[in-house]
């Protein structure tokens, strides 16, 4: 659901009522106060209620996971509703990363066996893409890159678009497209008596009342990032000067500022040193390479690693030229081994402290951007300087400048463009039904200031009688789980939930049998049953 | 795979007893070097034993240099090389006569085909097939209980 900006204000629908009177199907006043709702409430406010099991808010991919996981788990179709905007699951995913440059054909930052369109794991993306190929070394090359990852070569990561066409053909197994409904939820409440309601706003005439109201015994939260995050100075730019052409977040649209390097010399500023860095820097170099362009890349560190980090031989980081390298967000073995196991048996500060020391900013270590930046600092046109910005302003002729307090004093470096890589917004209270579920839910947040969660994904101190609040996605870094921002992480979330919904009898629990015979299915794209 | 130290041992356990048993029933009638009446179940089930037990020893060693990776995982390579020091540590047990029930050396053709395909077989099931009946196993560093 994170789209460029935080999640705009209802859009209007039904009829408007002149006056101070709500519109019919509305909210009230009362309802907006008030943080349990009895049934007469929301009747009275004259708000249609639609029963259903369980609802899934988002609608992107944490919501299609976690209704694969159930719907194999034996979850009939009509039991879940999931509720967000986007036409497909997808889409805001493969939008915020064709924008920071990973278009459908390039390759994603996800291992071979992270496979949203299957709860397994197998066959991975590499074998998929093997049998898929139409030549001998398409076949052999990634297995053989499976094989010998990361030792002899980087990570396979799948191409973007095999990622998304997988999920459409599970969406089309599940039944996924009958289990939407579109629209834009407003908050989430407690139900007297057990349950929650859920309050979606519909898109304009669409709906006969403004608002419908899902009456449900569980709710699921997969929201993702309620917007983009901007530098302090950058967006204190953006705003004085108006200036939204030459100062551009990765994750907006930006392809001017290439189609405009490519047609006369220029210098970028690139801030960031994680992963969308790295897919500037190599988008701006691969058009040096390929198109001709002239362009000078500034890289500015406010932190910049010069080697391996860590105290301990045993818990040391690779890093090099300002860059902290590892080939996913965390380390492999936070989502299912060693670093997994630690963080579960750490307190809430000391996994803060663990959590941090694993993510932070990172980027693969990957041999054509090595490559492409040591022959960008051999010709000059790759540079780097370490520091704090202090200002950003109008130059001459139309360049930014970007003062820099470094160890050697302050600098000034003029730039056509500035591009701030340094990622989403992340802040729950940002989110207006994350922030509903803190003010009126009874949730809470954990060292890191996310969702806090249990193990089993329930969202704490949000129970509602026999129903459950859970939560997937970036919301809830900080709990058990590092790697919860990620197709893999979404996939341990989902199948945490549906084992607690297993044992309270909402679903079966996934046997070895069940598991089997549902791979089967799976294998020979046979529907699930209804 | 990033294994824990249990998650080895267990996934070990497994892989030898279930996997590697099915396929030297099938392997052991066409091995050669085993004469007219052919290499007995009595000796690659006993190689088989040597490769578990000694196995659960190496798994301790490979979690040893596992700590030395910042990822804490266990690449895939190496999975498959490591069929190389533990089949030459097979190999001297049996030829030491250390292995239970073979009394008269084993063939080394026998050894060398039994071996390698049952260290063939284990490591493609454990690298995809394994998932399918047990769909928490990778989550929980190779744990089956």
């Amino acid at each position: 659901m994170s789209q460029q900006q935080p999640p705009p204000p209802a859009p209007p629908g039904g009829t408007p009522a002149a006056g101070s009177a709500p519109a019919a199907g509305d909210l009230t006043d009362q309802l907006i106060a008030t943080s349990i709702w009895t049934d007469e409430m929301v009747a009275g406010a004259g708000i249609p209620i639609i029963d259903v099991p369980l609802t899934s808010v988002g609608g992107g991919i944490g919501s299609f996971v976690l209704a694969d996981v159930l719907r194999i788990a034996g979850m009939p179709a009509g039991s879940m509703r999931a509720l967000g905007q986007a036409d497909r699951p997808w889409d805001t995913y493969a939008y915020l990363a064709s924008v920071s440059q990973i278009p459908e054909p390039e390759r994603l930052r996800s291992d071979a066996g992270s496979t949203p369109d299957n709860i397994w794991g197998f066959p991975s993306f590499a074998v998929r893409e093997a049998f898929g190929a139409r030549s001998l070394t398409g076949f052999i090359a990634p297995l053989f890159q499976v094989l010998v990852e990361p030792i002899l070569t980087d990570y396979y990561t799948p191409p973007a678009g095999h990622v998304y066409s997988g999920m459409q053909r599970e969406a089309d197994r599940i039944g996924w497209w009958n289990m939407v409904d579109k629209g834009q939820v407003r908050m989430i409440r407690r139900r007297a008596g057990g349950g929650y309601f859920t309050i979606l706003t519909p898109p304009a005439g669409t709906s006969a009342t403004k608002r419908v109201a899902y009456r449900s015994l569980h709710v699921h939260t997969a929201v993702g990032y309620p917007g983009v995050r901007f530098l302090r100075d950058l967006q204190e730019y953006r705003e004085k000067h108006q200036d939204f052409t030459r100062v551009v977040n990765a994750y907006e649209p930006h392809e001017h500022v290439y189609q405009e390097l490519r047609k006369r010399p220029g210098t970028v500023v690139v801030r960031g040193s994680g992963i969308v860095g790295s897919r500037i820097l190599q988008r701006l170099i691969d058009d040096r390479e390929h198109h001709g362009a002239q362009t000078t890349i500034i890289h500015l560190f406010r932190n910049f690693v010069d080697g391996p980090q860590g105290k301990s031989i045993f818990m040391r980081r690779p890093g090099a030229d300002g860059f902290a390298y590892q080939g996913f967000n965390f380390p492999k073995a936070a989502w299912g081994g060693q670093l997994k196991n630690r963080l579960e048996r750490s307190g809430p500060e000391e996994r803060k402290e663990l959590i941090a020391q694993m993510g932070g900013t990172n980027t693969p270590k990957r041999k054509l951007w090595q490559q492409q930046l040591a022959k960008g600092r051999r010709e000059g046109y790759y540079r780097t300087h370490v520091g704090t910005v202090t200002e950003v302003y109008p130059g001459d002729d139309g360049t930014v400048v970007t003062r820099i307090d470094t160890a050697d004093g302050v600098l000034e470096v003029a730039a056509n463009y500035i591009v701030d890589a340094t990622g989403l917004q992340a802040d729950i209270g940002e989110h207006r039904v994350l922030n509903d579920l803190l003010e009126h839910g009874g949730a809470g947040r954990n060292a890191v200031g996310r969702l806090d969660v249990e193990p089993s994904f329930e969202v704490r101190g949000t129970r509602s009688g026999e129903g459950r609040i859970y939560a997937s996605g970036s919301s809830t870094l900080g709990g058990y789980y590092a790697g919860v921002d990620s197709f893999l992480g979404l996939q341990y979330a989902a199948l945490q939930i549906a084992d607690d919904l297993a044992s309270q009898r909402f679903v079966k629990k996934i046997g070895p049998v069940r598991s089997t015979l549902q791979w089967w299915k799976w294998a020979f794209n046979r529907k699930v049953s209804s | 795979m990033t294994p824990t130290l249990f998650g080895r041992i267990q996934t070990r356990i497994f892989l030898v007893a279930v996997v590697g048993s099915l396929w030297t029933l099938l392997i052991t009638p066409v091995l050669p070097g085993g004469g007219d009446d052919g290499v007995p179940y009595a000796m690659t089930f006993s190689i088989l034993l040597v490769v578990g037990v000694a196995g659960i020893v190496w798994e301790f060693v490979y979690h040893a240099l596992q700590q030395f990776r910042w990822e804490k995982d266990w690449p895939t390579l190496l999975s498959l090389v490591t069929g190389i020091n533990e089949g030459l540590l097979a190999w001297l047990i049996v030829a030491a006569g250390f292995a239970p029930g073979i009394d008269d050396g084993v063939p080394l053709a026998a050894f060398l085909v039994h071996f390698i395909t049952t260290w063939l077989v284990i490591f493609l099931y454990a690298n995809g097939p394994m998932r399918v009946p047990f769909l928490r196993w990778r989550y929980r560093g190779g744990r089956l209980v």
